[in-house]
């Protein structure tokens, strides 16, 4: 298709040029704010430089071909399949892919923990809701780090497999990791299904608000369609030939086998994250829950609405409003907070990029991979949230 | 507000206790089953920190099969574990500096306190525990590399508050301001800071630093750490000042201008009293942020508390104690900062009541 390339001139004085809006964007003192630019220029020249001249000193080639290399050394478990022997690449990514795993895993389960807790805050029993007031402080007055040390401690002190701690006959603790009945599905990976199940579940809710109701929570017909999003899944898996199981792990020797298993590692980091998150989800959720005027309680009330509907069509969509950036801030530093792993022997992107730098003595370069990393994740989600508050803004606006 | 606000009547403790355990029949049934979940939780560990606990002798009483934690271990290595590797017979000097500490913070947790005049107090203080940390001409000298415990997580944390407060305030009258450059300048600074993990920062102190200074430059360790400290902090100290900021109205800073102030004047009088006033309770709540992630120190080899208190489990003589030193130094940890949360609420309700006058 072709455009006409004129343009139609609108009558009236004409907008601002490029040049004096980039003028109004610098404001005053373009000169003083020009040479401060270039100072700040000079600065990182002179550190660049700097910083050229000792790795020359130390015989290291500034740049990322090291990538390409081989890396000597092995990585305690990883979601990608890596050896020694592959390259320092392929190490990285699998670092950032263990990264990732614990990320995700870790905000679903601290969401689910922190929202219950927040309700138990909420729930006026008092010995539960001082139990987890405690609970909240005791978490948010210590360092994290000493908490990861704490879980990892108790896990290496959890006894060997053989006297493993279980609970309800299918969760063993042991000092070789935690395990856990597992779900399978014969001749497809894990991590393929998951996300399939995931994706469907996500897309029948999504369908769901859209064609019955056009509010964000109708509980009713979202769970109906989530269940059978997840029917449809099952019955097309087995249809297809794919047998589902449920595996549950078993003591066998001097190990367990069978089921999903953890590393000490991966399980102290985990554990030590999620009960961390959970006490700021939690404080999240009774602080939203609570932002919404009692006012709006009441005449919710007067207008004979129940309270499962008062809280589910009126504070719910006006706490979710506090609740959500909240949330999502969270879990930023959930993922930020996982580089803790190093400490603990979990080799997620810090980890083996610490390795890295070690070996190669690449240390800048190392450096660079993790905070780019870490800075796209942050720079993403907070670009995706400042779309979400414009919407509920405006959305907020166009009502009142 | 025109609404006469009266505060509802205040029903007696065991009314109210009364109504919050056994309110009704579900009420009590929940009361009762979290009471069994938490004396099943509780007991065990009650039993193993007191009931089985050896609480004097060595390391020898500590190793029967039925002992429980060993405090004698947290006895015997108390000393260890506050002051880490610091000379015992100066160690005075930082239990001095402990105190100095308390007493700043004391002195600065009062309102009628506040006021630009604290700044030389402030900078007073931070020379004294420096002099007293590192020694003077009178004092004998200590090395950094010996500094460690309790007496580096709070200077850490003091001085990264100090330091990062005129960068924080500098950053967030930027990131307001209409000159573009430098708007834009401060906001990379920020968002880069704040998107990255401190882990990565205290990285770059220890590993790029000492590459990026022309050569024959050094720079000490710990104080390398103190920067890295301050520099990832003032990015989210900036934050919270800048909320300050944005809740003083335009009509202020105009009525301010057109009274024939000069915009440092505007600043100074009008505008930054009201602002950090308004954020101190944010302020305290990330200082306590700050005294948590000092302990991130230890990663990278300080011996702060944490640190100490891990290093001090590796002693061949009392080995391998790990849960009874992290306790010791979780216990150090909550008397600190949950003073300082407590003092940030009350602070906050205060702060509210008087803007309701």
């Amino acid at each position: 298709m072709v455009f006409p390339m004129t343009r139609q001139r609108q009558p009236g004085p004409s907008g601002p040029g490029p040049v004096s809006r980039l003028r109004s964007w610098i404001g005053p003192l373009p000169l003083q704010q020009g040479l401060l630019f270039i100072g700040v220029l000079l600065l990182f020249a002179f550190l660049g430089q700097n910083t050229a001249e000792s790795m020359h000193r130390m015989g290291l080639t500034p740049g990322f071909a090291f990538l390409s290399h081989q890396a000597n050394f092995e990585i305690g478990e990883s979601v990608l399949s890596y050896s020694a022997g592959d390259s320092y690449a392929r190490a990285l990514g699998a670092g950032i892919a263990n990264t990732v795993k614990v990320a995700v895993v870790g905000c679903l389960l601290a969401t689910v923990l922190g929202v219950a807790l927040g309700i138990i805050r909420l729930s006026g029993n008092l010995l539960l809701a001082s139990f987890v007031h405690g609970y909240v402080e005791l978490l948010r007055n210590t360092p994290l780090l000493l908490q990861l040390f704490l879980w990892s401690a108790i896990i290496h002190a959890l006894p060997p497999p053989r006297g493993a701690y279980t609970l309800l006959g299918s969760v063993y603790l042991s000092n070789r990791g935690v395990f856990l009945p597992s779900l399978s599905i014969e001749g497809l990976p894990a991590i393929v299904w998951l996300s399939a199940v995931v994706l469907v579940v996500l897309a029948a809710l999504f369908l769901a608000r859209r064609l019955f109701t056009g509010s964000a929570f109708y509980l009713p017909k979202s769970a109906a369609a989530a269940v059978g999003a997840l029917a449809l899944c099952y019955l097309t898996l087995t249809s297809l030939g794919f047998a589902a199981s449920v595996e549950i792990p078993a003591k066998g020797g001097f190990n367990i086998r069978g089921g999903l298993s953890l590393t000490p590692e991966f399980a102290a980091l985990l554990i030590g994250l999620v009960v961390n998150a959970s006490a700021s989800i939690s404080e999240i959720v009774r602080s939203g829950i609570q932002s919404v005027k009692s006012g709006q309680w009441e005449a919710a009330r007067a207008l004979g609405l129940k309270p499962a509907q008062i809280m589910r069509l009126v504070v719910l969509p006006q706490a979710l409003r506090v609740i959500t950036p909240l949330m999502i801030s969270s879990f930023l530093d959930l993922t930020k907070n996982s580089s803790l792993a190093v400490a603990i022997g979990y080799p997620d992107l810090v980890s083996v990029a610490n390795t890295t730098a070690n070996t190669t003595g690449q240390a800048l370069e190392a450096i660079i991979i993790i905070g780019a990393v870490y800075l796209t994740i942050s720079l993403a989600v907070s670009a995706l949230m400042n779309l979400y508050n414009r919407r509920v803004v405006l959305r907020g606006e166009g009502k009142r | 507000m025109s609404q006469i606000e009266l505060a509802p009547p205040v029903a007696p403790d065991w009314h109210r206790w009364r109504e919050g355990l056994f309110s009704s029949w579900a009420n009590g049934l929940v009361t009762l089953v979290t009471l069994a979940a938490i004396l099943w939780l509780a007991l065990p560990f009650f039993r193993w920190a007191f009931i089985d606990a050896v609480w004097t002798g060595t390391a020898a009483d500590c190793a029967g099969e039925t002992a429980g934690a060993c405090w004698a271990f947290v006895g015997a290595k108390f000393r260890f574990m506050l002051f880490a590797f610091f000379p015992p017979q100066l160690q005075w000097r930082p239990a001095l500096v402990l105190a100095l500490i308390a007493a700043l913070l004391t002195i600065s947790a009062l309102p009628r306190f506040w006021s630009f005049r604290l700044v030389p107090v402030w900078l007073l203080a931070l020379v004294g525990i420096w002099l007293l940390m590192a020694g003077t001409s009178g004092l004998e000298p200590v090395s950094t590399n010996h500094w460690g415990g309790l007496p580096i997580t709070l200077t850490v944390s003091i001085a990264g508050l100090a330091f990062a407060f005129p960068i924080a305030l500098a950053l967030a009258l930027a990131r307001q301001s209409d000159m573009g450059i430098v708007r834009y300048l401060a906001v990379a600074f920020i968002e880069v800071l704040r998107g990255v993990p401190m882990i990565a920062v205290l990285y770059v102190a220890m590993l790029i630093v000492p590459m990026a200074l022309p050569s024959g430059a050094a720079i000490d360790k710990l104080l390398r750490a103190q920067i890295g400290v301050t520099l990832f902090f003032s990015a989210y100290l900036a934050e919270v000042i800048r909320a300050g900021l944005q809740v003083i109205p335009a009509g202020q800073k105009e009525a301010a201008l057109s009274l024939g102030l000069s915009r440092i004047q505007m600043l100074r009088l009008v505008v930054l009293p009201q602002a950090l006033t308004a954020v101190i309770p944010a302020i305290v709540n990330l200082s306590i942020g700050i005294v948590l992630n000092t302990s991130l120190l230890a990663v990278i080899g300080i011996h702060d508390l944490l640190n100490a208190a891990k290093t001090s489990a590796t002693d061949p003589t009392w080995l391998g104690f790990y849960s009874e030193a992290y306790i010791f130094a979780a216990l150090v940890y909550f008397a600190i900062c949950f003073t300082g949360s407590r003092y940030s609420l009350w602070l906050e309700r205060k702060l509210k009541a008087s803007d309701r006058h």
